[in-house]
């Protein structure tokens, strides 16, 4: 690229500048008006919720906006070359060669029939660097670089053959094969477990310090503390605040980046409100230590394989739960937490092992027998959509619920006073009543399912990844809910996460489990500041935090 | 003919096409009805004076080797022609449910002789199957409708068969479980309705696919014979004057054509509306 | 090594579904109603009566109808071992003979209505996916259209139209080139409408796929792009179709065949169901099942070269 700038140097630090960038699809502007600059070896970071205008605009800079969408700006400007009135000839000249960009992890990042070594390679042969040999050692190199074991192997190998944090760094290794000076990466992070996703901001970190200039998408203010030199909060399509990360995320100005990270649950949240302005401590609640609620004894799961070989999912995992606790279980995927979840709400048989409901069997009743005991027992899933069915409307929901209970409802009229009543607990209201889950907002849905499991009036409640698909501030709203009903209703909660910062945040008591073991129980102040288990240690380090405050 | 495979996607139609679609399938119906009320003239009206015309003012679709006015005789086929299609539909779904839901629900052993009880079914091409019940039965409108029905039945009951299993694996069903709802329950309300709903939709297609597929039948001399007015045995009938008389041939084929097709939009239409219940 | 115990396990079971299928064509020849003998005596005789046994007995003799039901079928299984598949009782002639000759001319028309469905629904599709709202629009249509055609209506249009009124084909072909072009086009063009809907929503589905973001922010174009990413992953449902789409061109070859006048199986089916002929019928149906199941074991086969997925041991 021969980009002779006649004006003299200008701003020679500036290698990427964007000045009152409009996006809008048809006539729905979504983003409205930024402004932001690149340097070279500097990190800006873009971050915002679902609905922000963050992906749109990351994508703009490549010239991939999308179909049917319009793109002003008073100036789109790299290194000299004016990208606001680019060829579509032209653009395929700076993708790939002056911008790298990297997309969220997912099985379909990469081609699936095509092998990760031509996947890595593909812009290098795209902008006919060298030969189809020199091109394949090319590859397995930058595989290597990317900290990719047996680079040689993997390259041979298909997407679906490597694990989530391998693919991430095929992508990295793929963006960065023609050192391009500006990588732009949206949520790199952000379906990769803890550890992973640590060792995946070290490799982008080890870019900038190359002199690579970083444009980070996310959604994630902790995530973006590790890396960022700059950040840029967008709301609605607009920039709210920006500055130097330090003032940024320890001295915000704007109220929404205040209230942002307020909503993120961690150790200094304990006790406190995530959603509104007080964040008063308040007393913990009682928590009866007689009798536990519910207690696993030696649980184990096999799994046999497709292939015939067994799997042991969860292995010999026992725990009690009181009166009116919260206990955490917290782990990456795969460590058999949603599994041992199932067994304890007895829809799936352990291959050893049985859990009792106030001391008295519960797995190893009959189906028959168990299912008056089902009320006691209630449950919330990560994924609200798939749980409701799609032809009920709300109210149906909550009187079928409420219907399993000690007290079902006498009449069409208590039901549906019962109803509204739950709905109003979990702050919604009448108006909701005839409304189909499918079409409420993601933190709406949750709350139905939180109604639909508290109907029966349950004595523990089993949630499974509650919040993971909520974004922070919903997810803060959802989380402080559960907390109080718990204090207005003095139900136990087994609290199934990947997050320590939610586990952290909601748990009295916290089990780390690992391939299917516990690997370290205790209480949440000995789990979370005394950590004996490497692996805990490991998990604890590689958590991304706003850093000292 | 054409027998689309039911299991994967139906025919897709343009937008505009529903309004002409509800136009052209309330026609049919009404003909199949009350076949008086579209026109006065008698199907069987034989006028030697006027045989094989072609399409004119008085004949819209010209008239036969006998002279009777070949739109009449379409009019008056409409009655058997649905009769065969709602009739083969019936006898598959039928059929399809009842192998279908056995199989997902009961699992083990049943479903795997289920399952292979139907990938025999499907090593016979549909028409060579519901040849081969023609030729055991001999030719007749109920031999097609029963030779149509099976043919189509194997292809349904595996489809019925995935959106049950599917629809087993949906959330809601292990939250109705955890509520604490009996397995009978939970298939009462939920799994069974949920499994059902698109069916309402691939049956009007299969309703469009039957029509043609018995008419092929007809149209091959084994289906309904001649002197009947069905659309499939106009087209055989027709096949003897196809050098001179091409709108024996074409005609009742287009009529054919656009009733399947209308059918078919509605059903596409239905099924977008429906949605599918799984995923 | 698993590759080779699927193929091996692919086999059996399609071997077995033959077997099973062959059970099929036999049960269906008892089921004819009334006595085999007696509707055999008043089809070779042209008569309709009831005949005495005494009469019946060299039939009953010589196609074994009075042996009990379990040896006729071991029989029949074990005359299809050696290529018997019995003997027509309007011909009085072996089965396989009748068929011998046809298959040929049948199985060419059904392979090149393959082919030329194949080139014709990719054709069209990589032109006409997501290239704005005409040239997509016409694609569609075009589709929507063809695919829901009878192959009966299509091949008295093209009789009509080629044949009668512009003369550029024979009316009654044979199995010349010149004189297949029309039978061919009547099977590939609906086949062609229903695998152009298949791969183009399959295609339209994989645009929106990030890996086809991924690859455009290397640089790459939109056609690159199409041929070198999307067009692979959007074959794939049609290939797996292209075994099922064998069965309705066997179908529709019976029913083009008996259009133009051509030589092959279907005639012989045709009048076979009509003079009930159940021999022939069961003995042309069960080849047919047989030849599609393993055309089914070959494209299931081949889909593991075009899909790598489907070659390591456990599923995705």
């Amino acid at each position: 690229m021969t980009t002779v700038d006649a004006r003299p140097l200008v701003k020679q630090a500036t290698l990427l500048r964007v000045e009152n960038l409009r996006v809008a699809f048809g006539g729905d502007e979504v983003v409205k008006g930024i402004s932001f600059t690149a340097r070279p070896g500097q990190c800006l970071a873009i971050v915002g919720e679902s609905g922000s205008g963050k992906s749109v605009t990351a994508r703009t800079l490549v010239g991939l906006t999308g179909a049917g969408s319009s793109v002003t700006a008073d100036r789109i400007d790299l290194a000299g070359t004016d990208l606001l009135h680019t060829s579509e000839r032209a653009w395929r000249a700076v993708r790939g060669r002056r911008v790298g960009f990297v997309l969220q992890d997912a099985l379909v990042s990469l081609d699936q029939l095509r092998r990760v070594g031509d996947e890595v390679s593909e812009p290098l042969r795209i902008h006919g660097w060298g030969g189809r040999a020199e091109r394949a050692d090319k590859a397995v190199e930058l595989l290597g670089s990317v900290g990719v074991p047996e680079p040689a192997v993997r390259a041979r190998q298909r997407p679906y053959e490597l694990s989530g944090g391998l693919r991430q760094r095929a992508l990295i290794a793929s963006a960065i094969a023609l050192d391009p000076p500006l990588l732009i990466a949206d949520e790199p992070t952000t379906a990769l477990d803890v550890t992973v996703q640590a060792q995946v901001l070290d490799l982008l970190a080890a870019s900038k310090a190359r002199g690579t200039s970083i444009i980070l998408i996310s959604h994630d203010l902790s995530v973006v503390a590790r890396l960022a030199d700059e950040v840029a909060v967008m709301r609605d399509g607009e920039i709210v605040e920006h500055g130097p990360a330090a003032q940024v995320l320890h001295e915000p100005r704007h109220d929404y980046t205040r209230m942002l990270l307020a909503a993120i649950p961690s150790e200094h949240t304990r006790g406190t409100r995530l959603s509104g302005p007080s964040t008063v401590e308040r007393p913990r609640r009682t928590i009866d230590r007689g009798r536990p609620v519910l207690e696993a004894r030696h649980l184990t799961k096999v799994f046999r394989g497709p292939d015939k070989v067994d799997r042991t999912v969860v292995d010999d995992v026992s725990f009690e739960l009181f009166g009116g606790e919260t206990l955490g279980i917290v782990g990456e995927s795969g460590s058999g937490k949603t599994t041992t979840a199932r067994i304890a709400l007895a829809l799936l048989a352990a291959t050893s092992g049985e859990v009792l409901l106030h001391g008295e069997p519960w797995s190893a009743l009959t189906t028959e027998r168990r299912r008056p005991l089902r009320r006691q027992v209630g449950v919330v899933y990560q994924d609200p959509h798939s749980s409701f069915d799609p032809r009920w409307s709300v109210g149906r929901i909550l009187t079928d619920a409420l219907g399993t209970g000690d007290r079902p409802p006498r009449s069409k009229a208590e039901a549906r006073e019962r109803a509204v009543r739950l709905l109003e607990q979990v702050g919604l209201g009448a108006t909701h009543l005839d409304a189909v889950p499918l079409r409420l907002s993601g933190g709406q849905r949750q709350r139905v399912a939180i109604a639909r499991a508290l109907a029966p009036e349950p004595k523990v409640v089993v949630c499974d990844e509650p919040v993971s698909a909520l974004d922070v501030s919903i997810q803060a709203q959802v989380l402080d809910l559960l907390t109080d009903l718990q204090h207005e209703l003095g139900v136990s909660y087994l609290f199934i996460s990947h997050d320590l910062g939610v586990i952290h945040h909601v748990s009295d008591r916290i089990l780390v489990m690992k391939d299917g073991r516990i690997v370290e129980h205790g209480t949440a102040a000995d789990v979370f500041e005394r950590p004996r288990h490497p692996y805990t240690r490991q998990l604890l380090t590689a958590v991304p935090r706003l850093g000292a405050s | 003919m054409t027998t689309i495979p039911l299991t994967t996607r139906p025919i897709r139609l343009p937008r505009p096409g529903t309004v002409v679609s509800l136009l052209v399938t309330g026609f049919v119906v009404v003909a199949a009805l009350a076949p008086g009320l579209l026109t006065g003239d008698s199907p069987t009206a034989i006028d030697l004076t006027a045989t094989l015309q072609a399409p004119s003012w008085q004949h819209p679709f010209g008239t036969d080797d006998a002279g009777r006015d070949l739109l009449v005789r379409v009019i008056y086929g409409a009655r058997e022609s649905l009769g065969l299609g709602l009739g083969a539909t019936a006898l598959a779904f039928a059929f399809a449910i009842t192998l279908g839901f056995t199989a997902a629900l009961a699992g083990g052993v049943v479903d795997a002789a289920i399952t292979r009880v139907l990938e025999v079914a499907f090593a016979f091409p549909s028409l060579l199957l519901a040849l081969l019940v023609i030729a055991v039965r001999g030719p007749s409108l109920a031999t097609s409708i029963v030779a149509v029905g099976i043919g189509s039945a194997p292809g349904y009951a595996r489809m019925i068969r995935g959106q049950v299993l599917a629809v087993r694996q949906a959330g809601f069903i292990e939250a109705a479980t955890a509520l604490g709802h009996g397995r009978l329950t939970v298939i009462r309300r939920h799994l069974f309705p949920n499994a059902m709903r698109p069916l309402v939709a691939v049956a009007t297609l299969g309703v469009g696919q039957s029509i043609v597929w018995a008419s092929a039948l007809s149209f091959l001399g084994l289906g309904v014979a001649p002197p009947s007015s069905e659309w499939g045995a106009l087209l055989d009938a027709g096949r003897l004057h196809i050098t001179t008389s091409w709108w024996l041939e074409i005609l009742p084929g287009v009529v054919i054509v656009l009733v399947a097709l209308s059918v078919t939009s509605l059903g596409r239409t239905l099924q977008h509306r429906l949605g599918g219940a799984a995923r | 090594m698993s590759a080779v115990i699927r193929v091996v396990f692919k086999t059996v079971a399609s071997l077995a579904v033959i077997v099973a299928a062959a059970s099929v064509t036999f049960f269906a020849q008892l089921a004819v109603p009334g006595d085999r003998a007696n509707t055999l005596m008043n089809l070779q005789t042209g008569q309709d009566k009831q005949w005495t046994a005494a009469e019946l007995a060299p039939l009953n003799e010589r196609f074994g109808f009075d042996d009990p039901v379990v040896v006729q079928y071991l029989d029949y299984l074990n005359g299809l071992l050696h290529g018997d598949l019995g003997t027509s009782y309007t011909q009085k002639r072996p089965v396989l003979e009748i068929i011998g000759g046809q298959l040929l001319p049948s199985l060419t028309l059904t392979g090149a209505a393959l082919l030329v469905a194949w080139a014709l629904a990719l054709g069209i599709t990589l032109v006409t996916v997501k290239r704005g709202r005409f040239l997509t629009g016409l694609g569609t249509t075009w589709e929507a259209l063809t695919a829901s055609l009878p192959h009966y209506w299509v091949g008295v249009v093209l009789l009509v139209v080629f044949a009668v009124q512009l003369r550029a084909f024979p009316i009654i072909g044979g199995t010349s080139a010149w004189g297949s072009v029309l039978p061919v086009l009547t099977l590939a063009i609906p086949l062609a409408g229903f695998l152009g809907q298949v791969t183009r929503d399959e295609f339209e589905q994989v645009l929106r796929q990030p890996f086809v973001t991924t690859a455009r922010t290397r640089g790459m174009s939109d056609l690159g792009v199409r041929l070198r990413h999307v067009l692979r992953h959007a074959i794939l449902p049609a290939v797996t179709l292209s075994g099922w789409a064998l069965g309705a061109l066997v179908s529709g070859a019976v029913i083009a065949e008996n259009i133009f006048g051509r030589p092959g199986i279907g005639q012989v089916l045709v009048t076979a169901v009509n003079t009930r002929d159940l021999p022939t019928v069961s003995g042309i149906v069960l080849v047919v099942a047989a030849i599609y199941v393993i055309a089914n074991l070959l494209v299931d086969l081949a889909y593991a070269l075009i899909d790598p997925r489907l070659r390591t041991a456990v599923a995705p």
